[in-house]
């Protein structure tokens, strides 16, 4: 068994040792980010500005547990971690080095009198969705340079080799130090698509941490957890962007339905499925509250229709049947402005529920031969799910076929695999009834 | 490129439950074959049916079962022919056998 906080530590050493670490790992958690862009922001380099906070924490791990924690951990672990870059640029002597170090240095002057630590955390969001930097590669950057994620948790998330990750995101900030990507928030008419650049990043990882197999990796933190926390912080940075509030919108109403989305024995559970008294409450409420706020604001953008689309779902829990007239409505402008064939798979799915499964059909055929659907497994069981409604049987064995061999996780494979013998046997039992 | 897809897994495990796991599996080799990536692929047989062979200093020996006493076993393969490791990967996460065991993506050398 593991040691408890609550358990007091008798040997006063250890106990010393175990509130500087505590101390440490709160700041690392909660503040690392904000570091890690202060640092970063003057010269550019995120990798020695990472470099040099790990520092800081292994000399705070030394220092703390015999000279105490300090009043403001965070001020502390700045100011030895700016030291060590200031030290590195001395070691490098070059001209633009020079300049460099003087700032750091009046940096650091400056901050002994006013010890409030600003939070520069957007500015190193947009560094990070830099329209140079590759589009694939930002989420991972967002999620190593703001939360301290290391390169093997970032590959396991997004399906790559831990080598190959750890390769590209010393590329993507060699280049952010190398080409001049500037550390700011863009303003005027730059600003909404840079911020559109930051929220799909945002949502990237979001969306890696919510279909996270149950989510239930312990070793890994929830990423869907902590994606949420960045769009806490772009909101409360950036408090009229309609945009970013409907990303946490979004983001907050599907959280919501984490729980629900398992049965007691792990289980898959569809959404249609669940039930609406496992939803988070409290959280969809929020999520609601985000929403009206965006609607005041002129312009509604793809997140906040999806957050509008969400809200009509959890319209369940209200008048125990979602709005699809309006989710059928919301996906149709949402396709239209993006074109997007995951959002026509959704689209036709809604519009079966108003117009039965043979329209959703019609609407999912258009989209048959696209090959950005070939193997895209919500296609295939969107497509089972609509077959074996219209009464097509056999068609509708081969698609939930597909899209289990498509599927990652064991629950929803087995899902779609319960739901193949149902239709089988169903068209059995009609056999049966017709002899 | 070619990868191999190398399964390991809990052999008694795999034997016992072989047939009500054997949709899954068709699902998926028949996903990859309409995909078409899949070159080919085989189950292997009980890890206690391997016989092992050595050649030292000319001469042969022949002994039974596996060499090592590893919880995971190789239970097959899967070849398949995909643009880069990433796309690999995504296929490797969709065997089941990763569900329960591992699988190992190697690419093959090319000739």
């Amino acid at each position: 068994m593991t040691r408890s906080c609550a358990e007091p530590i008798a040997d006063p050493e250890a106990r010393t040792a175990a509130e500087a670490a505590r101390a440490a790992e709160a700041v690392a958690r909660s503040g690392y980010g904000k570091l890690v862009a202060i640092l970063s922001a003057r010269h550019r380099d995120v990798a020695a500005a990472e470099d040099a906070l790990a520092e800081a924490f292994a000399l705070a791990l030394e220092d703390w547990p015999t000279k105490g924690v300090p009043q403001s951990p965070e001020a502390w672990l700045l100011t030895v971690a700016r030291r060590r870059i200031i030290d590195g640029i001395r070691r490098e002597r070059t001209a633009a080095g020079a300049v460099d170090h003087l700032k750091l240095v009046g940096e650091e002057l400056a901050a002994r009198e006013a010890p409030e630590i600003p939070d520069e955390r957007l500015a190193l969001m947009f560094a990070c969705a830099h329209p140079a930097l590759d589009p694939g590669i930002r989420a991972p950057l967002i999620l190593q340079t703001l939360l301290g994620f290391d390169a093997a948790a970032i590959a396991s998330a997004f399906l790559t080799a831990p080598a190959t990750m750890g390769q590209r995101l010393v590329r993507a900030k060699r280049k952010i130090r190398d080409a001049g990507i500037p550390f700011e928030v863009p303003t005027g008419a730059e600003l909404a698509p840079r911020l559109g650049a930051v929220l799909d990043a945002i949502y990237a990882a979001f969306a890696e941490g919510w279909l996270d197999p149950g989510g239930t990796d312990a070793r890994s933190r929830p990423l869907a957890d902590e994606a949420i926390g960045l769009g806490r912080v772009v909101v409360a940075l950036l408090p009229e962007e309609p945009e970013a509030l409907g990303l946490l919108s979004l983001m907050l109403h599907a959280e919501a339905r984490r729980a629900a989305r398992r049965d007691i024995d792990g289980g898959f559970v569809p959404l249609a499925a669940q039930d609406p008294r496992r939803w988070d409450a409290a959280r969809i409420d929020e999520a609601e509250a985000l929403l009206r706020r965006a609607s005041q604001l002129p312009g509604a953008g793809r997140f906040q229709l999806e957050a509008a689309i969400q809200s009509a779902h959890a319209a369940r829990r209200v008048h125990g049947r979602a709005d699809w007239p309006a989710i059928c409505a919301l996906y149709e402008v949402l396709l239209a402005s993006t074109g997007s064939p995951v959002v026509a798979v959704n689209r036709a799915v809604a519009l079966a529920e108003v117009e039965g499964a043979r329209a959703g059909l019609e609407a999912l055929a258009m989209w048959d031969a696209d090959p950005r659907l070939a193997d895209y497994q919500p296609y295939w069981a969107a497509r089972a799910e609509l077959l074996a409604r219209a009464g097509e049987v056999e068609a509708a064995q081969e698609a939930y076929g597909r899209a289990m061999g498509l599927e990652s996780d064991p629950s929803v494979r087995r899902h779609l695999d319960r739901r193949r013998a149902a239709v089988a046997a169903a068209e059995a039992g009609d056999h049966h009834a017709e002899r | 490129m070619q990868f191999m897809l190398l399964i390991y897994e809990d052999d008694a495990d795999r034997v016992e439950h072989m047939d009500e796991r054997m949709p899954h599996c068709g699902a998926y080799v028949e996903a990859m074959q309409k995909a078409g990536i899949y070159v080919c692929g085989e189950r292997l047989r009980a890890v206690g049916t391997t016989t092992q062979v050595r050649v030292r200093e000319g001469t042969a020996h022949v002994l039974d079962g596996p060499y090592v006493e590893a919880k995971e076993q190789l239970a097959g393969f899967h070849l398949i022919e995909v643009p880069d490791l990433d796309a690999a990967l995504l296929w490797a996460s969709r065997c089941p056998s990763a569900g329960r065991g591992v699988v190992e993506v190697r690419p093959v050398w090319p000739r």
